[in-house]
């Protein structure tokens, strides 16, 4: 098609976010509540692992019904919903058109939310599918998926429609994510896996691939759109670009079967993962070569802007994260640390220290935008910042310092199990203080957000953050 | 990148070679082996598995035994490596992840007796001092001394003991326990 066909007149930014804003808020703020409720079921899960008698009473509470609830809620609620405000506002921006369907998004998001709540309660209730992540029963599933193929209809509108000639580089990571959502999501809800063993290849490759098609992707065109726009300047390289996002395309997809490592599925499936999740070493460096190429030189605006702060802890951690999931793909690693807290360790370091932050940093260059108002408190936001910066590096370092010991451990025959559990003890200690961390964070974070939106008027009498930034870069 | 045509294919082509490569393949070379009707499964045990599943039970305990020489699964006693065979009826899939608690693959060989069970799903500290697995109280009935007669109550140690009454299992931790004891990988994989 015709870029910059005839109907779409030209918008400028402050229309185009004008018309965003009560979708892209929606989201957001749907996204902020479930992150508040995940939470919680986080504290509770983390308290539980060391006090097992804590809250059991009653099987709604129980560590098994919790746990999944918390990752559910914090996958489907918290990150796919604020990740799909992201991901619109984004997109709006990049292809110069406003959000499309808009009136169709809000129902899609209304019924998101209700599904959730159903699937929670029936989660807590006893009636879990049984998947790791893929707990809600299969009509929240299937509910969620149909809600984000009216996303992704808007997103090829969108596209469509655009009025701009070049796709940015982030236009193909966000394309990419509305297409692989809700096909992930629809082969994940077929009853065709009906036996165990195949149940178990789909169950992780969907989860891997969840992580690896969905969220990735999103946290990438924000970092691929943050670090560039707050810091003025162009992205290193777009043969870099090419290269990881294809990269990216064609090995992440792979990766799944490595979870089943000594499983009882044929070996061969086992290798072809191992091999794609060290192919991953390629994108993911390239993708750091460039982020970095970028801010080299420009420290100093990390310090200064909120945005910059969060996006580049979160790049940061992306690159770590998938570095240290390449190795642990390896079988040698994988001996010792498969079933231990290391891999949970590893879990939060891409669904938190990359995907969450990475949300957090858009929210605080995007709500100032679509509300047209300046944060409450610049001391605030660095409160935020530290407590969940803090919070999930202790929560790294403790889990996957005793997940290697652990795992030692577990090898040896020679010690016994017990042993294996109470060594961990101190260290799920540790890692319930760094969820009341990054649960402070998150109650700032709410009051911001929540000023923002609902309390108008309270403004500062001048902007905080941007000033800054204008001052460092207009010399 | 101007031409989204290319775009689109390549995003739809990526994702579809490899959901062949990963959940149909899988289908095609797994299903035949397993889906022959070798086993019938009591109702007991497809009811506690059910109730294994509604508890999350996996997500401490993995249901997956690693091949010799590969981790100390075997040297633990967890039994032979799994096959895809052991898990022939019974959905959704419980291999699991996660080894807070010791493996149950092979659970019922290593634990035949149900008085254990029930005693370790009522109260695991009553068994093992630091165990951190939580209670299922919901599973068992707290009733007087005198009610059910010829129905002796669990045995408690001292400090998890109630004055004057006996704590009964309910049909549902029947079940559960049925369906652990069934979890046994002594005999030979069909492979």
């Amino acid at each position: 098609m015709d870029p910059g066909s005839k109907q779409s007149p030209e918008y400028s930014v402050s229309e185009l976010d004008r018309k965003a804003r009560f979708v892209v808020l929606f989201l957001i703020m749907s996204g902020v509540f479930w992150l508040l409720f995940g939470t919680l079921l986080a504290l509770v899960a983390s308290l539980k692992m060391h006090m097992p008698d804590w809250l059991a009473a009653s099987g709604w509470l129980t560590f098994g019904r919790v746990r999944p609830l918390h990752l559910n809620t914090m996958v489907y609620g918290w990150a796919s919903l604020t990740g799909a405000g992201v991901a619109l506002w984004l997109l709006s921006r990049l292809l110069k058109v406003p959000v499309m369907l808009r009136g169709y998004i809000i129902l899609a998001g209304v019924l998101w939310n209700i599904a959730l709540v159903v699937g929670s309660i029936q989660i807590l209730a006893g009636g879990s599918r049984g998947i790791e992540w893929l707990e809600f029963p299969v009509s929240t599933m299937v509910v969620i998926v149909l809600c984000v193929i009216i996303m992704s209809a808007s997103v090829l509108m969108m596209l469509a429609m655009r009025r701009v000639k070049q796709l940015y580089v982030s236009v193909w990571y966000l394309i990419a994510a509305f297409l692989w959502f809700p096909l992930l999501g629809l082969v994940s809800s077929l009853p065709i896996f009906d036996t165990p063993t195949v149940q178990a290849g789909m169950n992780w490759w969907y989860a891997h691939n969840a992580l690896g098609l969905w969220f990735t992707p999103i946290g990438l065109a924000a970092a691929y759109y943050f670090i560039p726009k707050v810091l003025g300047r162009p992205i290193y390289s777009y043969g870099l670009s090419l290269l990881g996002f294809w990269g990216l395309a064609l090995f992440y997809n792979w990766n799944g079967f490595h979870h089943l490592i000594g499983g009882p599925v044929p070996t061969w499936f086992v290798t072809i993962s191992i091999s794609a999740s060290v192919m991953m070493v390629i994108p993911v460096v390239v993708v750091a070569v460039n982020h970095h190429m970028t801010v080299v030189g420009s420290f100093r605006a990390v310090v200064n802007s909120p945005t910059l702060r969060f996006v580049v802890f979160a790049a940061m951690s992306y690159t770590f994260v998938s570095l240290q999931g390449s190795m642990q793909a390896l079988r040698s690693v994988n001996e010792v640390i498969h079933f231990t807290h290391f891999v949970v360790a590893h879990a939060h370091i891409g669904m938190y220290a990359f995907v969450t932050m990475m949300l957090f940093g858009a929210c605080y260059y995007i709500i100032p935008r679509v509300t047209m108002r300046e944060w409450h408190s610049k001391s605030l936001i660095k409160w935020h910042f530290w407590l969940t910066a803090i919070g999930v590096i202790i929560y790294a370092v403790a889990l996957q310092g005793i997940g290697v010991f652990q795992g030692f451990a577990m090898i040896d025959p020679d010690v016994p199990f017990t042993d294996t559990v109470t060594m961990t003890v101190p260290y799920l200690v540790a890692r319930s203080v760094s969820g009341i961390l990054m649960a402070a964070g998150h109650l700032i974070f709410t009051w911001l957000m929540f000023r923002m939106v609902w309390r108008p008027g309270e403004q500062p009498a001048t902007p905080l953050v941007w000033n800054k930034i204008k001052e460092e870069f207009a010399s | 990148m101007t031409r989204y045509s290319i775009l689109l294919f390549g995003i739809i082509a990526t994702f579809l070679i490899a959901m062949f490569g990963l959940t149909i393949l899988p289908k095609i070379f797994i299903d035949d082996a397993v889906k022959e009707p070798v086993y019938f499964t009591p109702f007991e045990v497809t009811e506690g598995h059910k109730i294994f599943v509604r508890e999350g039970c996996i997500y401490c305990h993995s249901k997956q035994v690693r091949p010799e020489g590969y981790g100390a699964d075997f040297e633990r006693g967890w039994g032979r490596a799994s096959v895809a065979t052991d898990y022939r009826n019974l959905l959704p899939h419980n291999l699991g992840t996660m080894r807070t608690g010791p493996d149950l693959a092979n659970i019922g060989a290593r634990q035949p007796g149900r008085d254990w069970h029930y005693l370790n799903l009522y109260q695991p500290r009553a068994i093992n001092e630091h165990s951190i697995m939580p209670p299922y109280p919901w599973l068992f009935e707290v009733v007087g001394e005198e009610a059910r007669p010829g129905r002796d109550g669990l045995r408690l140690p001292e400090p998890y003991r109630i004055e004057g009454k006996k704590v009964l299992p309910t049909d549902e931790a029947r079940y559960l326990v049925t369906y652990l004891i069934s979890l046994d990988q002594q005999i030979a994989g069909v492979d």
